[in-house]
């Protein structure tokens, strides 16, 4: 026993107090995340999300491989972590895994007897489901460096967190929220306000999708952990897997010291990993999610967390050793403790296997991911190009396929939703459908390639939106772009003043932006429809749409007409047009628009308008007109 | 306590403080004494000019009898101000914040048991309310600023007068107001051409869509059949020239430094288009409101205090 593990061994009793501190340290990132999901108030998420979501790793990966910002490794920080202490990442930061405890927590306390007592279901060892995991894995990666964050997006733990809270938890807290208001507003209090449903969230193909998604996944998540603690982890989730990887060649880890194990077993019906083998005394630290239970329960001190490196080397040697023994007296080796052997020997030969065979192929196999993900092609990657390109052929296909009906379902859906709250409908229905070459995506997204290649559909700035009007898409972006945001102005605009989104994207698919910049990005452009235009249709004055132009891109001008009427209708000047949506919110026809915003593929800079002093002087000491 | 103790002498001296600068003719004479005798005012409209929105509104309430002939002990008031758009003060794109908090303090003092602020706004509430100086101006002053923002607070009224605009959402702020006091911000507007007190109340509804597709000027017409605020203040402190009525810079805005203040919204309205420039005829909401006589569109048919601070 060397220096380090004696004291280790001084300090046995503390390793209790780990799982203390783990849960500790959970709850309060478990909190803080979900705040910033459920903060509809806007109490002060913008100024905490970028440090609290700093270590959700495919986030901050996918913005360090696409920006190569330094204040975006914080995936970086997580491997390393890992490679000393294992995946404590899947304890501590990941929300989906704290959830997973609580949903296990609850679920698994039973009451037994006369209902007084509380009891835990235990857990056991389980059989690693290594198929599953790393053919996950394998697909996931593959689809992603073919070009398809679809299978990384819906695997992301911290992602499906987000959904789950954008589209299932804060609707619920919206509705307790404008009871409560209400019965508050009825007793005189104005201290909490109801929130308007439309606004938060218009319904549409893309909500609805994104809602089933998201309960499917808690579904799935919830009656994994409920029956088998952190399986999903252990299965599905491709950064679990990622981790576990890592953890397998981490620095320190929990091991069980087979002297002083009394075979209790406590530590197995504690671990929600099931990763605790007690009849070959072994851990497999690949699934430990370091959650650190089973150190507070051990009661002879046999569970003991050691510097692997140290031991890896002398254990190398022993083994050289040994073969040369091997070699030189077979005979002798047999008269060696036969009992010792056994316990050694298994794990030294799944050890020596590890190391031997496939070894070279998970480092290789980690080497071509990195590579691959900065795009440096590798032979072991060259197999599978064509299996690649197939994929990205099957992604890219359907998205121009299924733009237009889209497009069209969506409105559909938003149009049936908006008619059945007003009572009063137009006499006249327009008539031209709107010509939509491309979505909008929020400003700060650079363009429609680099939002849907970065945005993990996290939905936080659907959650964080003043306006409501980042919603979930259907195929607006193709298959492969499924419930990435893409604005949508059909009960609400893009606040001129506001850079809300780009101040909480964890991913860079919107990137921060200032408010002088932002006021110049065109994320798209107003076109007319003079045909369904009310000031066309119906000779009398509308402007709705000019009302709400920030610009005065959409400005209105005389308008001569049969009846002799004094009127004005819009005119656009595309130059000085953000995008903004104010327009097409504002603009009255149904079911389509006289104006909408077309989006721009690729963000252009809008023109400064123009701004001329007004001659006029005011002379306050001047007679009243009147 | 000051301004308190200001308040309590405005009142008590008001009507002679208020309209010295206006004595043209013995006639005001005959009704500045009428108007005392009953604490009632004999002006049918107030005009203000030179001072800050704050101070106009009290020379012009004083003249008007003070803010208790208009705030019985105990009622309920609601404040109108235009609070439309996410821009500061000095864009005049929202009533100013300092007029809307003295006119709380006004209603307050007079005895008003509540004081509620609010506007359906048209870009992000949370955003106006506090870019606009308003929610601070009114909290401060002690009256109560609410939410527009959602569906749940709108009631379905019918208009009786109402030609095409029969019936609609109206925020229930106002249908439990014992007191209404409508103050807009007078601005140009790309479809109304002008907006003042009128106009100013589509912001109590919850559709606005239906106006706008369904003859604009009728459906502010006829809205404003359904309830006449007991007194309207037109905030002409700066006065967005063009642009409006949002605005795109300061450049569109003017210091005119003038307030309306009258129980008749449409003698309000039509000073305020004079103001502006604007023949009160020219604009057809307020010409469909006097052929539905709802007001006065005649400025020469009523008894005018101008006042110059």
């Amino acid at each position: 026993m060397n220096k380090f593990d004696l004291n280790i061994d001084k300090t046995v009793m503390k390793l209790r107090y780990l799982k203390t501190l783990r849960m500790v340290i959970a709850v309060v990132f478990f909190m803080l995340t979900a705040f910033i999901f459920l903060d509809f108030r806007a109490m002060g998420t913008r100024a905490i999300a970028g440090e609290v979501l700093y270590l959700q790793f495919v986030p901050s990966m996918l913005n360090f491989l696409n920006h190569a910002a330094i204040g975006a490794a914080g995936f970086i920080l997580v491997l390393s972590f890992t490679l000393l202490f294992g995946r404590i990442y899947c304890s501590t930061v990941c929300p989906l895994g704290t959830l997973q405890d609580i949903i296990s927590r609850m679920t698994r306390t039973r009451i037994t007897g006369q209902g007084k007592k509380q009891k835990r279901q235990r857990f056991t060892f389980t059989r690693p489901q290594t198929m599953l995991r790393y053919g996950v894995f394998s697909l996931t990666a593959l689809f992603f460096i073919a070009g398809s964050g679809l299978l990384l997006n819906f695997l992301d733990p911290f992602s499906n967190f987000g959904r789950i809270f954008t589209n299932i938890v804060r609707p619920l807290l919206l509705a307790a929220n404008n009871l409560i208001a209400h019965l508050a507003e009825y007793l005189g209090s104005n201290i909490l306000y109801q929130v308007q449903w439309q606004r938060v969230a218009p319904v549409s193909m893309g909500i609805l999708i994104a809602v089933a998604i998201s309960l499917a996944v808690l579904a799935l998540v919830g009656w994994l952990s409920a029956r088998h603690g952190r399986l999903y982890c252990n299965s599905i989730c491709p950064v679990g897997t990622l981790l576990g990887l890592f953890a397998k060649i981490s620095l320190l880890r929990i091991q069980i010291e087979s002297s002083s194990c009394i075979d209790c077993r406590q530590c197995q019906w504690v671990c929600k990993a099931g990763c605790i083998d007690l009849t070959t005394k072994s851990i497999d630290i690949s699934r430990c999610v370091a959650c650190y239970n089973c150190l507070a329960v051990c009661p002879s001190n046999a569970l003991q967390i050691k510097n692997h490196w140290q031991q890896h080397n002398r254990r190398e040697l022993q083994q050289r050793n040994r073969r040369q023994l091997q070699h030189h007296n077979r005979q002798e080796l047999q008269q060696h403790n036969r009992q010792e052997l056994q316990q050694h020997n298994r794990q030294e030969l799944q050890q020596h296997n590890r190391q031997e065979i496939p070894k070279p192929r998970r480092r290789e196999f980690i080497l071509g991911m990195t590579l691959g993900c900065i795009g440096v092609p590798t032979g072991h990657m060259g197999m599978t190009s064509g299996l690649m390109a197939m994929t990205s052929g099957f992604m890219s296909m359907p998205t121009g396929l299924m733009g237009m009906p889209t497009g069209f379902m969506e409105m559909t859906v938003g149009k049936v939703y908006a008619e059945s709250t007003g009572q009063l409908l137009q006499s006249r229905p327009t008539t031209i459908p709107e010509k939509r070459t491309s979505p909008v995506s929020p400003p700060g997204s650079v363009s429609i390639g680099h939002f849907t290649s970065t945005c993990t559909a996290c939905h936080l700035c659907v959650s964080i939106c003043p306006s409501g009007i980042l919603v979930p898409s259907f195929l607006t972006y193709g298959i492969s772009g499924l419930t990435q945001p893409h604005m949508n102005f059909q009960s609400g605009h893009c606040n001129y003043e506001c850079t809300a989104c780009t101040e909480v994207c964890p991913s860079g698919a919107i990137l921060p932006i200032s408010k002088e910049k932002k006021k110049l990005t065109q994320i798209g452009v107003a076109k007319f429809i003079k045909e369904n235009c009310v000031v066309y249709t119906d000779n009398t004055n509308c402007g709705a749409c000019s009302e709400h132009c920030p610009t005065k891109a959409v400005h209105m001008v005389p308008y001569h007409n049969a009846k002799g009427r004094k009127l004005v209708i819009p005119k656009i000047n595309e130059s000085i047009c953000v995008g903004c949506g104010g327009c097409e919110h504002a603009c009255p026809t149904k079911p389509y628009r006289a104006i909408y915003i077309d989006g721009n593929p690729v963000h252009r800079v809008a023109e400064k308008p123009v701004e001329k002093i007004l001659e006029q002087k005011m002379d306050g000491n001047e007679d009243f007109p009147f | 306590m000051d301004r308190r103790d200001f308040l309590k002498k405005a009142i008590g001296s008001g009507i002679a403080a208020g309209s010295t600068l206006a004595f043209t003719d013995f006639s005001e004479v005959g009704k500045l004494w009428a108007a005392s005798k009953e604490s009632k005012s004999a002006w049918d409209l107030v005009a203000v000019k030179g001072g800050e929105p704050d101070l106009m509104f009290d020379s012009a309430i004083a003249s008007l009898g003070g803010m208790q002939n208009f705030v019985p002990k105990g009622s309920r008031v609601l404040v109108k101000p235009n609070i439309g758009w996410d821009v500061p003060p000095e864009r005049a794109g929202n009533t100013h914040p300092k007029l809307v908090g003295r006119i709380v303090e006004h209603c307050i003092t007079a005895g008003a048991k509540e004081v509620s602020v609010f506007d359906h706004t048209c870009d992000n509430w949370r955003q106006c309310y506090k870019n606009s100086g308003i929610e601070k101006a009114v909290k401060e002053a002690g009256g109560k600023i609410i939410s527009g923002d959602s569906e749940g607070y709108y009631q379905k009224i019918s208009v009786p007068m109402g030609k095409r605009l029969t019936e609609t959402m109206v925020h229930e702020a106002l249908l439990e107001a014992d007191v209404f006091i409508n103050v807009p911000v007078l601005k140009q507007h790309s479809s109304s051409m002008v907006t003042i007190g009128m106009k100013n109340l589509m912001g109590v509804v919850w559709d606005r869509r239906y106006w706008h597709r369904n003859d604009l000027h009728q459906c502010i017409a006829d809205f404003a059949s359904f309830r006449k605020p007991d007194l309207t203040v037109v905030d002409a402190y700066n006065v967005m020239k063009r642009n409006g009525p949002r605005g795109v810079s300061v450049n569109d805005v003017v210091a005119m430094k003038a307030q309306v203040v009258s129980t008749d919204f449409l003698a309000a309205d039509s000073a305020a288009a004079k103001l502006f420039g604007l023949e009160p005829a020219d604009i057809r909401h307020i010409k469909i409101a006097s052929e539905m006589k709802l007001g006065q569109m005649n400025l020469k048919e009523l008894s005018i205090n101008r006042i110059k601070l």
